[in-house]
C-alpha cells in the first residue's frame, strides 16, 4: 500500500447557486486541477459525493456526467452516498484506490444543491436518511434528533437545560464568527458578532434547538486531486498527506445505546487515529461536523479531545477557538460556511489543506500553521461517520 | 470436464421458501393498529428485540419468536418539533420521544403531552402505549404508516 497526498484543492462559493450541480462540481474540479498543475487526461478516476441529486435536479448518476463535462474520457466515475458524509466517504475510497496502486491520480470531492429545494422539501429529503420504517411515521427531523441528544446530554451530565443552551450558543457564536471572515462562506460578513441571547432567543425549531443552533441549507461544491506521495512533489511544494482514515456505520435511533456517545463515530475516529499512528494530543486543528451546536460538543468528546460532558464548558471558555486547546471549525464550520451536504467533507479537507499552507482567511488562520489536522463528517442520525487525518509530514 | 445440467426448478423454489423474518414491519404495524407492541424473544440470550429485525438486536442469534410487549416503559428523551418536514405541517407542535421499554429495547414514538408545558422533568417518567399516530405517507413512502403513542402513567 502506498502513502497518498493531496496536491490540489478547489471550492466554490457556498450559499445559493444559479449554476447546475454539474457546473458547480466542474468549477471546483478545475480549480483543484489548476492548483495541482494537472490536466484532464492525467485523471484516472472520479469519486463524487452527492446525497440528494435526484430530488434537487432530477439527476441520478451525476458522477458519470461530471466526468463527461470535464472531458475526462471513459474513466470510472462513481457517486458516493453517505448522506451528509458523502464526500468524506468518496475521498476515503479515492485515497484507497491510489494507495492500492490501481490509480496514480484521481479527482475526489462532492456537490449539493440543497438550498434550491426550499426548507419544507429539503427537510423532507434530509429526513430520508433517518430510519424510515420507524422514524418516518414519527416525523423526526434532523434538528429533532439532535434536540433529543441535547436533552440527553443535559440529563446525563446534570447540566440544567438553560445553562447547556447558553454553553451550546458559544458553538454558534464561534463558528459564525469565523464564517463571517471566510469569503467562500454562505454567511460571509454576516452574523460575525452574535451574542448568547441572539442564539437562545431565535426561532425555536426543535426544542431546545433554535434556528441559530442549526446550520443552513446550502448549494456548493469542493474537489481535490490525490496522487501517491512519491509523485506529489513533482506537482507541489506543499503536499498534504492523508495519514489515516476511518469509517463507521450506525443504527436506527432507537437501537443506539446512547445518543451522546455514538459508537459509529467513536469507532471510526479510533481507526483513523490508529492508521495515522497519532493521538488527539497530536492534532493541532479540527474541522468537524457542527450541523447543530450540540453536535459539535458530542463530536469533540467522541474524538477524544475532551472528557465526557466536558466539551460544553470548554467551548464556553474558548478552548475550541484560536489560542485554545484545539481550534475547531476555523472555516466557519457547517454553521457559518454552509452545508451543501454532499460537498461538506471535501470542503473540510479543503480548509485543512489551506490551513497547512497558511492560506486560510485572516482571523481564521492559526499560527504557526498546523502540522496535523483532522476532519469529522457525520451522515444521517449517526448512520455514517467518516474521519480523515491529514498532515504536512508523515510522523 | 464436469457436466453442467443445471438445478431442478423445484429445488430452487424450495430454497426460496425459507423464511428469514419472524416478524415483518407490516405485521409490526398491524400489531400497533390493534393496540399491541409486538417484538421478538431470542431463544439464545432471552433478550427482546423491538422494532423487529431478522436477528436478535442484542446477540445476533436468529432463533426468534414473536411476542407481545407490555407497552410500558420510561421516557429517555424527547423534543417538541416546531418546524416540520413536508407532510407534518398540520401536526406541529408534536413530541417525538424515545421510550426504554420494561422488556429492554427502546422504541421511538410520540408522547401524548401538552407541547407548551412539557419539560425536561418528563425524562424518566413511566409511560404506557396509549394509541398510535397514523402518517398518511407521501410519494416517497407510500401508504399509511403508524408509530406508537405513549402517555405518562399517573
Amino acid at each position: 500500500m502506498r502513502d497518498v497526498a493531496i496536491i490540489g484543492v478547489g471550492h466554490t462559493k457556498f450559499g445559493r447557486a444559479s449554476k447546475t450541480s454539474l457546473e458547480l462540481f466542474s468549477e471546483a474540479s478545475l480549480q483543484a486541477m489548476d492548483d495541482a498543475g494537472v490536466v484532464g487526461k492525467d485523471i484516472e478516476a472520479l469519486f463524487q459525493g452527492a446525497a440528494l441529486p435526484g430530488f434537487e435536479e432530477g439527476q441520478v448518476m451525476p458522477a458519470a456526467f461530471s466526468a463527461a463535462e470535464l472531458n475526462l474520457g471513459p474513466i470510472p466515475a462513481t457517486r458516493y452516498e453517505g448522506a451528509c458524509a458523502s464526500a468524506t466517504v468518496a475521498i476515503r475510497d479515492a485515497a484507497m484506490w491510489v494507495s492500492s496502486g490501481d490509480c496514480d491520480m484521481v479527482l475526489a470531492g462532492g456537490v449539493e444543491k440543497a438550498l434550491t429545494m426550499g426548507t419544507a422539501f429539503a427537510t423532507r429529503t434530509f429526513a430520508m436518511s433517518c430510519h424510515t420504517p420507524t422514524e418516518g411515521p414519527v416525523g423526526l427531523t434532523f434538528p429533532g434528533v439532535f434536540a433529543m441528544a441535547a436533552r440527553r446530554y443535559s440529563k446525563e451530565y446534570d447540566i440544567p437545560l438553560d445553562s447547556l443552551r447558553e454553553k451550546m450558543a458559544h458553538v454558534s457564536i464561534k463558528n459564525h464568527g469565523h464564517g463571517a471572515l471566510n469569503p467562500m462562506a454562505q454567511f460571509y460578513k454576516k452574523m460575525g458578532n452574535l451574542k448568547v441571547e441572539d442564539v437562545v432567543n431565535s426561532m425555536m425549531v426543535a426544542d431546545p434547538l433554535t434556528l441559530m443552533d442549526c446550520c443552513p441549507f446550502s448549494d456548493g461544491a469542493a474537489a481535490l486531486v490525490l496522487c501517491p506521495v512519491e509523485d506529489a512533489r513533482k506537482y507541489t511544494d506543499d503536499p498534504v498527506y492523508v495519514l489515516g482514515t476511518g469509517q463507521g456505520s450506525g443504527s436506527s435511533l432507537s437501537k443506539m445505546a446512547d445518543l451522546t456517545k455514538p459508537v459509529s463515530r467513536i469507532q471510526s475516529a479510533k481507526v483513523a487515529f490508529k492508521h495515522a499512528r497519532l493521538e488527539p494530543k497530536d492534532i493541532d486543528i479540527l474541522e468537524l461536523h457542527d450541523c447543530f451546536t450540540i453536535a459539535e460538543l458530542i463530536a469533540l468528546e467522541c474524538l477524544g479531545f475532551f472528557g465526557w460532558g466536558e466539551a460544553a464548558e470548554a467551548t464556553a471558555q474558548g478552548e475550541t477557538d484560536i489560542g485554545g486547546k484545539i481550534p475547531t471549525n476555523m472555516s466557519g464550520g457547517l454553521m457559518g460556511k454552509g452545508h451543501p451536504i454532499g460537498a461538506t467533507g471535501a470542503s473540510q479537507v479543503y480548509w485543512m489543506v489551506k490551513q497547512m499552507r497558511g492560506e486560510a482567511a485572516k482571523g481564521n488562520q492559526i499560527d504557526p500553521v498546523p502540522e496535523y489536522g483532522m476532519t469529522d463528517t457525520l451522515g444521517g442520525d449517526f448512520g455514517t461517520l467518516c474521519h480523515i487525518i491529514l498532515g504536512r509530514t508523515r510522523k | 470436464m464436469k457436466k453442467m445440467v443445471g438445478k431442478e426448478q423445484e429445488e430452487i423454489e424450495k430454497e426460496l421458501s425459507k423464511e428469514y423474518v419472524a416478524l415483518t414491519y407490516a405485521d409490526y404495524e398491524e400489531g400497533l393498529k390493534a393496540g399491541k407492541l409486538l417484538g421478538l424473544k431470542c431463544a439464545a440470550c432471552g433478550g427482546i428485540t423491538c422494532h423487529p429485525m431478522p436477528v436478535c438486536q442484542w446477540c445476533s442469534d436468529r432463533r426468534l419468536e414473536k411476542i407481545e410487549l407490555s407497552g410500558e416503559g420510561e421516557v429517555t428523551t424527547f423534543t417538541v418539533i416546531r418546524v416540520a418536514s413536508e407532510g407534518f405541517e398540520d401536526d406541529v407542535p408534536y413530541i417525538p420521544c424515545l421510550v426504554k421499554t420494561k422488556e429492554g429495547p427502546c422504541v421511538v414514538g410520540w408522547l401524548d403531552f401538552d407541547a407548551e408545558s412539557v419539560s425536561q422533568d418528563v425524562i424518566g417518567k413511566q409511560v404506557k402505549m396509549s394509541g398510535i399516530h397514523t402518517y398518511n405517507g407521501d410519494k416517497f413512502f407510500s401508504g399509511e404508516h403508524v408509530c406508537p403513542v405513549f402517555k405518562v402513567m399517573e
